[in-house]
């Protein structure tokens, strides 16, 4: 029993990080009906930034929690920025070009990034201090819950609760949801709908840095290449919960991380990703909408 | 161009760009040493190389939209390139091919047995560029995971090889056919689906074999790798190792010409059209008649194909292959091909597999920002000439008098 609680909420963490960079493919595919595949390498270059920022701030002897705010604080600065520069060099230029165009050029921007962070930091996998300390009122049930864990759940509850409200209440996130119905009348009815496709990239990247941090704390390492296999599991997340709708990115993450945490825990570890990319096909074949999605119907 | 305000707005880029690459471009931090190292020759290098680049990335803005409002007023007439009209004439045509062709013969007796093979190297992703120019630049399917099927091509080879002693000649055809099966079951669940979906899942089926070909120990011995692999025989003559590069590089070269008449005779066959109008507009396409389902299923099971051959070549070539030789990156190369030379244009893949891999191996020196290289290419094309820089170019009927109806272009 115990282990099945253990790999419950080991499912639950990674389905939370999941959510938190399948956030940012949903939300940019319900506004421009692309997928940004660079958003992978954005997670990545928040977990470098956050990385760097805290060995720095650990070697000149910073208390822990002033770390992991500001190394945060980083992370999100420089992941925005970064998903604020590729949106206007990689794909804006290509609003109006066919789709593939776009999903080329936005696969070009994830291997440039990736050997660019190869090249100027190092392709080893380097340690990442644990910047998560392990509590003590935690100690009761550590053997099964283990403090990351929970501070992975509760970081990714307030920031998806944060979201919602922005969303739903303010004005921005009102243009937004108008933005990715109909982008035309948006701008008609007076929508900077530039400004709102940036400020989509900007909150998008956020949650991808957020997630960048808290994953390279948990698992205790970092390389170049961890964007690839994260994008590629957060979209089949984003697909499964319905590409393009909030609640179903978060749905579609808690489900895949579960399926991968019993599946590894209780069948085999060697296949890990193999399930994760077999659940993404057998979704696309059975359900393409996924779970919350709409059914979209192409008119001539 | 200099004006000021350009002056100003570039500095501005750069300022910004500085401020972007500071962390992963200047601090490099080894925390298990507690050292901080501090790279500030690079804010320089940044701040250069973007201020140039934001010159040259607005003046290619404004080219690029000069020519797209030149060509509303003017038709699509003059957007044929010369060597396209140059190669249009039969007369000229065989006198290239002619000449290439007895290059390509003399080629290895003028150049070292390393030049050979690396031209041989080159010539498989020639004929890999045209596969799966089937794929996306006929059909508009963009397939991430082909290099999946170049991988069951090689692997048909080994393992048949090493578990029952069959032969090169044999595992040919089995491996492409392996390969177009591969491409079959694959597409039936996928080919209904929107264009991006497709490409993230042929991603993922890339990494589910190679995932597979990694942990399955006792079918492909895992991540150790086949090797021994026999190189292709000729009527049982025992070959040295020169002879027998020289011989995979003459299959090569005929394998090549073999590819292109295929895939010239196929673009202009009613599959070929149906799949350039499926590309362009798929309920159209639907409302003429057209399968969708199967055309499709032929653009993949066609571009399998070549790559499960390829793949066999691949094996007996190298006589040793191991799961790493089918990552993501090999995809990545082989989609950079297809773009940079020109989607749909055969001429263009030839001409881009040729500089793409050529280009690296005689620039030891930059071969390691290939990748970044790549990925720029992708973005910069895509931005600035989606046709590529050989572009293909329509069949086109003009109307010339009574004599001649239909002159064609190709």
């Amino acid at each position: 029993m115990d282990y099945f609680i253990e790999l419950l909420f080991s499912g639950l963490s990674r389905g939370a990080i999941y959510a938190l960079i399948a956030l940012g493919y949903t939300m940019v595919y319900g506004i421009i009906g692309l997928i940004n595949f660079a958003h992978g390498e954005i997670y990545m270059i928040g977990a470098f930034t956050s990385f760097i920022v805290a060995t720095i701030l650990t070697i000149l002897g910073f208390p822990a929690l002033a770390i992991i705010v500001l190394a945060g604080l980083a992370a999100v600065i420089w992941s925005a920025s970064y998903g604020f520069t590729i949106e206007k060099i990689a794909y804006k230029p290509l609003r109006h070009a066919p789709r593939l165009s776009a999903l080329i050029s936005a696969i070009g921007m994830s291997m440039f990034l990736q050997n660019y962070v190869l090249l100027a930091q190092t392709s080893d996998f380097l340690p990442f201090p644990q910047l998560i300390p392990d509590f003590d009122f935690m100690e009761p049930i550590a053997h099964i819950v283990g403090s990351s864990d929970m501070i992975i759940l509760v970081v990714t509850t307030l920031v998806m609760i944060g979201l919602t409200l922005l969303i739903k209440y303010t004005k921005i996130g009102k243009a937004m949801r108008a933005t990715s119905q109909d982008r035309t009348m948006a701008m008609l009815v007076g929508i900077n709908v530039n400004r709102i496709i940036s400020v989509t990239f900007i909150i998008g990247s956020s949650l991808a840095a957020i997630g960048g941090m808290l994953v390279a704390s948990h698992i205790g390492q970092i390389n170049f290449y961890i964007g690839f296999i994260a994008g590629i599991k957060a979209f089949t997340a984003a697909v499964l919960g319905g590409i393009g709708s909030i609640p179903g990115a978060v749905l579609g993450s808690v489900v895949l991380g579960l399926t991968e945490s019993f599946a590894t825990g209780y069948v085999s570890s060697d296949y890990e990703d193999v399930f994760a990319f077999s659940l993404l096909v057998l979704i696309l074949i059975f359900k393409p909408s996924g779970i919350l999605g709409k059914v979209d119907t192409q008119k001539v | 161009m200099f004006t000021l305000e350009e002056i100003k707005r570039s500095f501005l880029v750069s300022v910004w760009f500085v401020f972007l690459t500071f962390p992963i471009m200047v601090i490099r931090v080894d925390s298990i040493e507690k050292t901080v190292q501090w790279r500030w020759m690079n804010v320089f290098w940044v701040a250069l190389g973007t201020f140039v680049l934001s010159f040259v990335f607005r003046y290619m803005m404004r080219r690029k939209e000069m020519k797209s409002s030149d060509e509303d007023e003017q038709g699509d007439a003059t957007g044929r390139s010369f060597l396209h009209r140059w190669l249009a004439d039969p007369k000229y045509r065989y006198i290239v091919f002619g000449s290439l062709l007895a290059i390509a013969i003399i080629f290895p007796h003028v150049f070292s047995t390393y030049q050979t093979s690396i031209m041989t190297t080159a010539l498989m992703y020639v004929v890999l560029g045209l596969g799966l120019n089937i794929v996306v630049g006929l059909a508009g399917l963009l397939d991430l995971g082909y290099v999946a099927f170049y991988a069951v091509g090689a692997y048909t080879y080994a393992l048949l090889h090493h578990f029952f002693g069959i032969g090169f000649w044999v595992a040919l055809p089995a491996g492409g056919l392996l390969a177009a099966l591969f491409g079959i079951l694959l597409g039936i669940p996928v080919l209904r689906l929107r264009g991006d979906y497709l490409a993230i899942v042929t991603l993922g089926f890339g990494e589910i074999i190679r995932l597979v070909l990694e942990n399955w120990g006792q079918f492909s011995q895992g991540p150790s790798g086949v090797s021994n692999i026999a190189r292709p025989g000729f009527f049982g003559i025992e070959m040295s190792l020169d002879t027998a590069l020289l011989y995979i590089f003459y299959l090569m070269v005929i394998f090549v010409i073999v590819t292109i008449f295929f895939v010239n005779r196929l673009q202009d066959s009613r599959l070929g059209r149906a799949w350039i109008a499926l590309r362009e507009d798929e309920i159209a396409c639907q409302a003429m008649g057209i399968d969708k389902m199967r055309t499709k299923l032929a653009a993949f099971a066609l571009g399998a194909f070549w790559a499960g051959i390829v793949g066999v070549i691949f094996a007996a070539k190298t006589t040793f292959i191991s799961p790493r030789s089918f990552t993501f990156i090999e995809s990545a190369i082989i989609l950079s091909i297809v773009v940079l030379g020109g989607m749909g244009s055969i001429i263009g893949v030839i001409f881009g597999a040729l500089i793409l891999i050529l280009l690296p191996e005689y620039l030891r020196a930059l071969s390691e920002y290939r990748m970044l290289a790549f990925g720029a290419i992708l973005v910069c094309m895509m931005v600035f000439r989606p046709q590529g820089i050989i572009g293909s170019i329509r069949r086109t009927y003009t109307y010339q008098n009574k004599k001649k109806p239909d002159t064609k272009v190709s």
